[in-house]
This record gives C-alpha cells, sequence and structure tokens, in this order.
C-alpha cells in the first residue's frame, strides 16, 4: 500500500512526531511504501538540524534523517510553516527539503492512504 | 491516439475543523491547506466539529489579541469553488449556537451524518 503520512506537531513537546516516526518505519518494514512525510505547523520543527536532546534521549531529528537515507522517504517540509518558525534551507538536517503545500495535496492524491498524526 | 489530456485524478478531501479559532494556530493554518487543495481541482468539504464550530461564528473581533480576523476567509471560499461546508448539530447545541450565528451558508448536519460523510471521503485531514 502506499502511505502519504502529515507531521502536524513539534518533535519533543507531542507525541505526534514520534508516532509518526513508528508508523512510516513499520509500514516500511512491512514492504509498503510511505510516498511522502509532509512537515505541516510545529511539525516544521522536526526538520531543525540544530536540535539537540541529552544523550540518553531519542534524537527525533536525527532519527528522521537516517529513514530518508536508508529507505530514500522524501521529507518535505511546508515553505509557508516554516518560514513562520524560522525552519528555512538553512537549517534543514539531511534528508528534509523545503517545499509547498502543493506537494501535500499532490502526496494525498497519489497515495492509497493518507494519515494525520497532531494533536 | 486521443490529444485529449489524462483525466486528472479527483479525489474527495475533507478537512475537520475541531479547535476555536484563536488560542492556537491550527484554524489559520487549515485554511491555508483549504485553499491549496481547491487549486488542485480537488473535491473538498470542509467540516466544523467540537469548538470548531466557534471559527464560523458572526462577530469575531479578534484584532485585541493581535490576530487578523480571517474568519472573513471563511465567506471567501466560495471564490475558490469551496462551497461544502457542514457543521455539526449536536457541536452547534452544546455551545448555545445555533444556525443563525454562523457567518457562512453551511450544512448543518447531526453527528451521525458527519460520520457518514467522513466515511465516504478518499481524504480525510483533522486539525
Amino acid at each position: 500500500m502506499k502511505f502519504a503520512i502529515l507531521v502536524n506537531e513539534g518533535p519533543f513537546n507531542h507525541q505526534a512526531a514520534d508516532s509518526a516516526y513508528r508508523f512510516a518505519r513499520a509500514a516500511l518494514d512491512k514492504g509498503h511504501e510511505v510516498l511522502r512525510v509532509f512537515f505541516y505547523y510545529d511539525g516544521v520543527l522536526n526538520g531543525n538540524k540544530h536540535s539537540a536532546p541529552p544523550s540518553d534521549d531519542r534524537n527525533i531529528v536525527a532519527r528522521w534523517s537516517k529513514l530518508a537515507a536508508d529507505h530514500s522517504v522524501d521529507l518535505a517540509v511546508c515553505v509557508a510553516a516554516g518560514l513562520r518558525r524560522g525552519i528555512t534551507e538553512e537549517v534543514l538536517a539531511p534528508g528534509f527539503r523545503i517545499t509547498g503545500l502543493g506537494q501535500l495535496v499532490e502526496s494525498a492524491i497519489d497515495a492509497d492512504r493518507t494519515i494525520v498524526f497532531g494533536d | 491516439m486521443s490529444d485529449e489530456p489524462e483525466a486528472a485524478v479527483v479525489k474527495r478531501f475533507l478537512y475537520v475543523n475541531r479547535k476555536a479559532p484563536h488560542g492556537t494556530v491550527y484554524a489559520l493554518e487549515v485554511l491555508e491547506m483549504v485553499l491549496i487543495a481547491a487549486m488542485f481541482d480537488q473535491d473538498v468539504h470542509v467540516a466544523f466539529i467540537d469548538d470548531g464550530v466557534y471559527q464560523v461564528k458572526k462577530g469575531q473581533t479578534p484584532g485585541a489579541l493581535e490576530m487578523k480576523d480571517f474568519s472573513k476567509t471563511y465567506r471567501a471560499l466560495e471564490g475558490y469553488g469551496v462551497e461544502k461546508l457542514f457543521v455539526e448539530q449536536e457541536s452547534l447545541t452544546e455551545r448555545g449556537l445555533t444556525q443563525d450565528d454562523l457567518l457562512v451558508p453551511a450544512e448543518v448536519i447531526s453527528r451521525a451524518q458527519m460520520a457518514t460523510l467522513m466515511n465516504s471521503m478518499d481524504v480525510v485531514l483533522s486539525a
């Protein structure tokens, strides 16, 4: 099955970022396809390379980057939501890219299921 | 060979608004998603449930909060081809509101009908 994933919450503040990651990982492990993970609202903060959690905590941003490296998952950060929150090209972690909301609609059209993680 | 362009995929999108217009950014940024989906010529539906019904309540003056009064945008949705607006009856009643309090022409439907509506969609995005 082809999935599109929407992440609406920032890392650490809300479980949505963790759940979205675990869902994506589980789907890929089962042989499904993840067309795109789209980051909206505070979700754009998942792409901030300056995030530096304590070493005994999970590193949410690095985890996404590794997912992108391992499975070529497209990590798409909304430009408008990003600009509001200071997330621009210069601060993006590896594997993330800045794009428009149109790419969310496009992946929802192409996917069999669109799954939203948020409050 | 036909010169006709391949028929574009049109999916049924439902945007579900569950939160008050101010206090969090959710309502404002849902509007941005709705407008983009309309630009992609999708079959866009917008629903208001729970505190989301306050988003389409008349007489909002959020200026004192230094917030834009984006409630005007709901009235402009029609111009973008977004005309399918649904408000849940129970959510209105629970908050002492009626259809007369709404600033847009919307179809007021029951919670059970809302469930049926959601079930009929290809894509449901909520915030």
